[in-house]
């Protein structure tokens, strides 16, 4: 049985090369969909403008960028941002605006505050968990290794 | 013995967490709230405040500060948004009762398309002011419409609701947060 199907006369190395292209395609497109033309004084204000956006939750579609949303009140809102740079506002400030209004739902790199250290380190603490059991596991097994091997059928 | 039965408990343990998630939603619903609805910013605070055009008189306006002194409820529409004319009938009849005075935010709407839809579904707002290019919404937290919004005497924001409301949620989540005289 083969791991994973491949092409004819391709290897398994450009299947996946291939395979990561197509799932990353999507990403990539989404971040030029969507967006209005708005009157940008330069390059760098409409990077500024396309990271800030990315980091905003559309508050309709809730899994979606403020960037990659075609929703009214997603258009709207990235007005409102663009409307906030043009008076000099920092990135902090139109952060700080929208969160009043919309609450931190709207950002979607929370910040770091007691109340979400577990969504912070969470992950950080099951990974720890994961690798104390498997330490745990190898060292019970090294003693073992030297005996006969356990007889066929039996569990760990 | 413990061993093999850990994988087991493992499983268990999970899927119960996740039937508990489940149900969660779904008693959620039962109660006619949306799962998926997200927490105000807005609730305990002071209403923004806004000053706009009303649609029946655009050469009047009408402000927070006015409505002052008694609670209100502002309910977002628009003639373009279907689950509005849904809701519209109980947000008359609440209206039509008295008890709270209602502001029809007309939100991002012609106002031609407005005054027609007015005419065919009813018209009980005390008030209608005119957002019409949504920037007192976002002030507001606005993500769509229809909403609504619970406005104390003083001002205070009580309680919002997003989505249509039915006459069980205006009758627990609107006028029994009214004071006793008015309720």
């Amino acid at each position: 049985m083969s791991a994973a199907p491949t092409l004819p006369g391709r290897g398994h190395g450009q299947f996946l090369r291939g395979l990561l292209a197509l799932l990353l395609a999507p990403g990539l497109a989404s971040v030029a969909v969507a967006m209005e033309p708005l009157p940008f004084e330069s390059p760098e204000q409409e990077a500024r403008f396309r990271a800030l956006a990315a980091e905003l939750r559309c508050v309709m579609c809730q899994n979606q960028s403020l960037a990659d949303s075609n929703a009214g009140i997603a258009s709207d809102l990235r007005r409102e941002v663009f409307g906030l740079m043009q008076e000099g506002k920092s990135d902090t400030e139109i952060k700080a605006f929208l969160t009043e209004r919309y609450g931190e739902f709207v950002l979607y790199q929370p910040p770091v505050a007691p109340r979400t250290w577990l969504l912070w380190f969470g992950p950080l603490l099951v990974l720890l968990a994961g690798a104390t059991t498997v330490v745990v596991i190898v060292r019970r097994r090294r003693p073992a290794s030297e005996l006969p091997p356990p007889a066929e059928g039996e569990d760990w | 013995m413990w061993k093999r039965l850990l994988p087991l408990a493992v499983f268990l343990g999970l899927a119960g967490l996740l039937y508990a998630g489940i149900r969660m939603n779904e008693r959620r619903e039962a109660e006619g709230r949306d799962p998926n609805a997200l927490p105000s910013a807005l609730i305990g605070r002071q209403a923004p405040a806004f000053t706009l055009p009303e649609l029946h008189d655009p050469s009047t306006t009408i402000s927070t500060e006015q409505l002052r002194g008694a609670p209100w409820l502002l309910n977002v529409w628009g003639s373009w948004c279907p689950a509005c004319r849904i809701e519209h009938p109980f947000v008359t009849q609440l209206a039509a009762t008295g008890r709270i005075k209602v502001v029809g935010l007309n939100y991002k709407d012609d106002p031609v398309e407005a005054k027609r839809w007015l005419a065919r579904y009813g018209d009980a707002y005390a008030h209608i002011p005119v957002d019409a290019d949504g920037r007192t919404a976002i002030d507001w937290g606005v993500a769509g419409a229809p909403e609504s919004f619970l406005v104390g005497a003083d001002g205070t924001v009580l309680y919002k609701h997003v989505g249509p409301l039915t006459p069980d949620i205006i009758k627990r989540e609107i006028l029994g947060r009214l004071p006793e005289s008015l309720r």
